[in-house]
């Protein structure tokens, strides 16, 4: 009995499924799969960036009046270039895994036959995805994967919007200089960094551009991010006094630093952090009281009421019950919209066209929701408007403070923290 | 003067890693049980400081009972439902029935929690102290008396009390202890109770000062699993030597010869340790 009331209910949820997908609807819709960490060590940012996905989709296929006066694509009703289908986001979890990456994109293309490929949050599973996309001949958006080799490879169907990290170093070497030139002491730079891929290739960088620039690095201190303390770290760092302290860190070692920090009354004259943990809400959320001008960079600042960074804040606030856009997520949120623009221009769902349009793709800085330049890729894929802002803590946001012409708010120096 | 700082805040660190490491050591000296839901059991305690803190406003002196009897509760019932069980089958079920155990935990957590850091306000138990030109972080004091003072009553209980008497013998031979009266297992299950309940206390007390997320148990267990080793399994006196003694070695070694060196100083130690006294500091041989 019990067997073969099972057996039933499997055939009419199957049925029920066949139903839900049938033909009819498959014409009115794209499909555009997303591969990212919605379990494991960084599913905090994976299901951040879902959210943004959902919140993008609602916005082409449901619109939003107020938006759609100054962003087009949020008129509603779907992709105009496409006689309004409507984009339905399928969202895989990679798992924090390059071999989950690599088969879940294998399942969106070959079973879900997705039209285009987002992903993968993390540098090397966007390395592997991005591979079996490039095989299926699949077009495959990057849009916070900072990896120098992802964009070396030779690939035709990759296309990365995100600055890298070669900018970010570029960036703070120029807001360094400047910081001289005002006549602050910059004479002792530390570098604190975690040593896995991130830490180590985005430290190198920054220390290679600064040699370049002629700022000194004096102290590297390289840690594994996940101990449950950094005691031995901070004294380090109290014991050499530098006058500028850069972290490349993760979410819970940027926590016990902040904390260590003032527990052991240690503080810089000038605190930076490479984005990364003391980017997240969690962190902001934790330790924004005792980090009072801490700088940082993101893609994205609020900027004036009414543009379009603040109403998709606003908008993404209401998605997520209160968590504002960050660095990562309006990068995803941004690259979600290229690929939206792209399949639309494209005017079809065949994968070449929209190559081709993504290849064609020219964004002007006003129409973006990150802070870049614009966005237009070069032969290898990389955005090469991509830019970055400097951000400073004010009262636990970020605010932008550099370049000049798009800050929002004046940079205060020294450090504050507590 | 830094040098005593960095030895005071290795000491401090370790008596902390006593403390959550207490528990796995007890369950594995009565009853020969790796529990691999260990640093599980001390991520729910985290989160019961947690939840406690944000829906009662309550601090320590409520999170610390509460959450002491919920992850005892939590033992017993894992007691009775899998581990008796499991203790039956071969050594591979056991291992197995505690590591499905420790994935249940996680993700049932990472399901009804998120995957979102959370940390609780560090300012709970009071500011940081100077005392003699060191300075003192109040929650991390806290954990570090308390762990001491839990070690040392599982200690009095297992050596001094007729209770501590009949789990030992259990531990030694249930059906000897079995001929003599005592109901073996009414004793594993008090042993799970209590092995709980020392580690519902050291997750409450570590969420003072550590970021909380559903995977923080597993870093705490590798800790836990070394400490109990170096230790000598079953030893609780042993844990307490051997998390101080890595305490002090990991913030020596990090300060003097750099963060990322830190674990292979410590790993080579243990090796030599156990290499010379494979039962531990303080184990039986």
């Amino acid at each position: 009995m019990l067997k073969t009331s099972r057996a039933a209910l499997v055939a009419g949820a199957a049925l029920l499924a066949l139903i839900a997908v049938g033909p009819a609807s498959a014409q009115q819709t794209v499909k555009i799969g997303a591969v990212y960490p919605l379990s494991g060590n960084s599913a905090s940012s994976g299901n951040y960036a879902k959210m943004a996905f959902e919140m993008g989709a609602d916005l082409i296929n449901n619109g939003d009046p107020e938006l759609a006066k100054i962003f087009p694509l949020a008129k509603g009703g779907g992709l105009p270039g496409l006689k309004g289908a409507k984009i339905q986001m399928v969202v895989a979890d990679n798992q924090g895994t390059p071999q989950a990456g690599a088969n879940q994109t294998l399942r969106l293309i070959t079973e879900e036959k997705v039209a285009a490929l987002i992903g993968c949050y993390q540098s090397a599973i966007t390395v592997t995805a991005s591979a079996v996309a490039e095989k299926y001949g699949v077009p495959f958006l990057n849009p916070e994967s900072v990896a120098a080799n992802l964009t070396e490879r030779g690939f035709k169907w990759f296309f990365r919007t995100t600055p890298v990290a070669a900018d970010f170093a570029k960036a703070y070497s120029v807001f360094l200089k400047e910081q001289i030139a005002a006549g602050r002491k910059v004479d002792s730079i530390a570098l604190v960094h975690e040593n896995t891929e991130y830490g180590n290739s985005v430290s190198s960088v920054i220390a290679d551009a600064f040699a370049k620039d002629g700022l000194k690095v004096t102290t590297k201190i390289a840690y594994a991010a996940n101990g449950p303390d950094v005691q031995p770290q901070v004294l380090q760092l109290k014991e050499k006094n530098p006058d500028v302290v850069i972290f490349v860190s993760y979410t819970a070692d940027a926590i016990l630093y902040a904390k260590t920090m003032k527990e052991l009354n240690w503080k810089p004259s000038i605190l930076i952090a490479d984005d990364g943990g003391f980017n997240d809400p969690a962190f902001t959320k934790a330790m924004g009281s005792v980090t009072e001008g801490l700088i940082s960079r993101s893609v994205f600042a609020q900027g004036k009421p009414g543009s379009i960074p603040a109403m998709m804040d606003a908008l993404y606030r209401k998605k997520t019950g209160g968590d504002g856009l960050d660095d990562v997520s309006a990068r995803v949120l941004q690259g979600f919209f290229v690929m939206a623009d792209a399949i639309n221009r494209a005017g079809s769902t065949e994968p070449a066209k929209i190559r081709d349009a993504l290849k064609a793709t020219d964004l002007k800085p006003d129409q973006l929701v990150a802070g870049y330049d614009g966005v237009k890729f070069d032969d290898k894929g990389q955005n090469i408007l991509a830019s970055t802002l400097v951000t400073q803590l004010k009262n636990s946001n970020y605010v932008a403070v550099w370049p000049k012409a798009r800050a929002t708010d004046p940079l205060v120096l020294p450090y504050k923290g507590w | 003067m830094i040098l005593v700082q960095v030895v005071v805040g290795g000491l401090l660190l370790g008596a902390v890693y006593a403390l959550f490491s207490s528990g796995l050591t007890l369950i594995w000296g009565m009853m020969n049980v790796v529990n691999f839901a260990h640093g599980d059991f001390v991520m729910l305690g985290m989160y019961t400081a947690v939840v406690i803190w944000t829906a009662l406003g309550g601090g320590p002196w409520a999170s610390v009972p509460i959450a002491a009897i919920l992850i005892a509760t939590l033992g017993v019932i894992s007691y009775f439902f899998l581990v008796r069980h499991i203790m039956k089958g071969p050594m591979l079920a056991q291992i197995l029935g505690t590591f499905g155990l420790a994935l249940f935990l996680r993700y049932g957590a990472l399901y009804a929690f998120g995957a979102n850091f959370k940390s609780l306000p560090d300012d709970l138990v009071g500011h940081s102290f100077v005392l003699g030109g060191i300075r003192f972080e109040g929650s991390r004091v806290l954990a570090a008396v308390v762990g001491l003072g839990v070690t040392l009553a599982l200690h009095l209980i297992l050596t001094r009390t007729s209770i501590g008497s009949r789990m030992l013998a259990v531990s030694e031979d249930a059906t000897a202890a079995q001929l003599m009266g005592i109901r073996p297992q009414r004793m594993q299950a008090l042993a799970w109770a209590m092995a709980g309940a020392a580690t519902g206390i050291a997750g409450a007390l570590i969420a003072l000062f550590l970021p909380i997320s559903p995977t923080s148990g597993e870093t705490l267990a590798i800790v836990a699993f070394v400490t109990v080793s170096l230790g000598g399994f079953g030893s609780v006196t042993g844990a307490l030597v051997a998390g101080l003694l890595i305490g002090v070695v990991e913030s020596l070694s990090a300060f003097l010869i750099g963060p990322v060196y830190k674990d292979v100083v410590v790993y080579t130690l243990f090796v030599l340790v156990l290499w010379f006294r494979p039962q531990g500091l303080m184990g039986k041989a």
